[in-house]
């Protein structure tokens, strides 16, 4: 994969500080520290004090992982705790590399 | 004892079979098959709450964008878009597709309620509709946090206090694909969309409504430029008002026969006779004198079209273009074959009740056994005519009784007050028309024959001649007899036979 030049932008959305938010975020810093050092960054968005955001993105399960960018937007559902699903999904690794 | 509260859709008819709305503050089920109304259903709930009762309403759409949305019910009239500006209503489109989203480990639908919720305080909305719902269990695997999910979205709506509909699809052998009628048990209204012999009738039927009465019959309704009109046109009750005024036929030698006085305002009459033997002369005879008393007439034509029924009526001297031009006299014409009979009958319905008039005439009835089997015929035909009885409509139907169709006649007779029965009379080589009156409910009126004549200036009847032998004369024969009978004896046997030739 050619990502040495790409810039990954992530949104993770919450909904306060329930386990399963928490759980998300631990593990997709996890990840990103391990196979995108440098080149991302992450916003996380809580929707109890910004339930306008979440009609833009599409959003209606929490916590949701959303790749703006690169293009195409993909998104994740769940508290991330399959590595392999986070990775292939965001495509940050091919399903042939897996 | 509190008896339960309820929230007043606004969609006619609807709120009389509920007796009086939906459940306030709590969820109520629309299910039914594709193409059966759920969503135009659900979105004219919301609407007419905005509208009508000033409670905003939020429609979240699981199928349909809000674009969408707006533009297939503007040609009904619902302008969405201002709806919105006024936040009156806000659409919210939840978008699902499976290709786009992946899922690891646990979540829940929290943002779903955040979305609705955040819409429910924006506009204060009283009412909510989610269409449709089952579209989540498409776009998502796990089923087991999805039914839990719903099942807490359910009662997070009741503990809103927000009325609420929900609509899905149907599923095999259940009400709907998921069973959400597990989950929303106050109310569940079920709607179907059949056909029979080629022609569609829509209907609808509250399946549960717990802690109320409500109508459990199916009711046909119709979606039209106004919206869905359910037609609660099943009750037969035998408590309508009885009028003694009496109406003149628009005949007066058939008045006559009457006792000099027509038929009961309110009443029913069936004309029934073969073909050509002039029943819708008599029904526009009727429709003409209606209209000259300043009286609104409509007239259901299954024959003919308007244009034709007003040129053929102006050859026996009855101008009705005049009473169509003043708004007294409205003329709809349709085939039998477009709708059901349920439509039909909801349709008409819906005609009479907007026109508000005093007679209602159809023409002919017969027609209707192409759509439905005799038996259904006849439970409509029963309905239409306690529904405009009940109005104080009179009613006149014609009907073509010919010896190869069945007898629709014989079986509409008992439930008419009047019947009229025109028949030709054939004899030496010419067809002439004898007029008798069957029954007539509750009045004195003539059991002779007549002989009925349509002429350029109208109809008239004429006391049939009899000979010495007490042979009946019509036709020819009665002329030929009668004035042969005048050189004899300078006179006829017949008093008003004569009476009438000196008019």
């Amino acid at each position: 994969m050619a990502k040495q030049e790409k810039k990954w932008e992530l949104r993770l959305y919450v909904a306060g500080k329930t386990p399963k938010s928490v759980a998300a975020l631990n593990n997709l810093k996890k990840y990103c520290e391990t196979h995108l050092k440098g080149q991302y960054r992450i916003e996380v968005i809580d929707l109890l004090k910004k339930p306008q955001l979440a009609e833009g993105d599409q959003i209606f399960a929490i916590p949701t992982l959303v790749r703006k960018v690169p293009e195409p937007i993909r998104k994740i559902i769940g508290d991330l705790s399959n590595e392999e699903k986070v990775l292939v999904g965001l495509n940050i690794r091919s399903l042939n590399e897996v | 004892m509190q008896l339960l509260s309820k929230t007043k859709t606004g969609i006619n008819g609807l709120d009389e079979i509920t007796m009086g709305g939906l459940p306030r503050g709590r969820p109520t089920l629309i299910c039914g098959g594709p193409g059966c109304g759920k969503t135009l259903m659900a979105l004219e709930f919301i609407v007419k709450g905005a509208t009508l009762y000033n409670e905003p309403g939020v429609f979240m759409a699981f199928e349909e964008k809000a674009e969408e949305l707006a533009t297939n019910v503007a040609s009904l009239g619902f302008d969405l878009d201002k709806l919105q500006r006024n936040k009156k209503l806000r659409i919210d489109y939840v978008h699902i597709d499976r290709t786009e989203v992946e899922e690891t480990g646990e979540y829940d639908l929290n943002g779903l309620f955040i979305r609705l919720d955040h819409a429910i305080k924006n506009i204060g909305a009283k009412r909510v509709v989610l269409d449709t719902i089952e579209n989540l269990f498409a776009g998502l695997t796990n089923q087991a946090v999805l039914r839990a999910e719903l099942r807490r979205l359910f009662q997070w709506l009741k503990d809103k206090g927000v009325t609420s509909i929900i609509t899905g699809e149907k599923g095999q052998g259940t009400l709907t694909r998921h069973s959400l009628e597990e989950y929303v048990s106050d109310c569940v209204i079920f709607l179907d969309h059949r056909i029979v012999s080629q022609v569609s009738t829509r209907r609808l039927k509250i399946i549960k409504y717990r802690g109320s009465l409500h109508g459990t019959n199916e009711y046909p309704f119709l979606i039209d430029e106004e919206g869905i009109t359910i037609l609660p046109v099943t009750s037969l009750k035998l408590d309508k008002n009885v009028s003694t005024k009496r109406i003149s036929t628009g005949v007066p030698s058939l008045d006559d026969m009457f006792g000099g006085k027509g038929f009961y305002k309110g009443s029913s009459i069936l004309v029934s006779g073969s073909a050509g033997t002039g029943k819708t002369s008599i029904a526009g005879s009727f429709a003409n004198e209606t209209c000259m008393r300043k009286e609104k007439c409509m007239f259901f034509a299954f024959e003919e079209s308007p244009q034709q029924i007003l040129r053929n009526m102006k050859s026996i001297g009855l101008d009705l273009t005049k009473h169509v031009k003043k708004g007294l006299l409205e003329f709809h014409s349709f085939r039998p074959g477009l709708y059901g009979l349920e439509m039909h009958l909801a349709r008409m319905y819906k005609l009479v009740k907007k026109f508000k008039p005093e007679v209602v005439i159809l023409d002919p009835i017969t027609n209707f056994v192409s759509v439905g089997l005799l038996a259904e015929v006849n439970s409509m035909l029963l309905r239409l005519i306690d529904g405009f009885q009940s109005e104080g409509i009179t009613l006149m139907l014609t009907a073509l009784n010919s010896g190869t169709t069945e007898h629709i006649d014989e079986n509409v007779s008992s439930l008419v007050d009047t019947w009229i029965l025109v028949r030709d009379i054939e004899r030496d080589g010419e067809r002439n028309r004898g007029i008798y009156i069957m029954k007539s409910r509750g009045m004195k009126h003539s059991n002779q024959v007549r002989e009925f004549i349509i002429g350029s200036k109208g109809l008239d009847l004429i006391e049939v001649f009899r000979d010495d032998n007490d042979e009946v004369l019509i036709g020819s024969a009665r002329k030929a007899r009668q004035k042969e009978k005048m050189a004899q004896t300078g006179q006829n046997g017949n008093g008003q036979f004569k009476a009438r030739i000196k008019k």
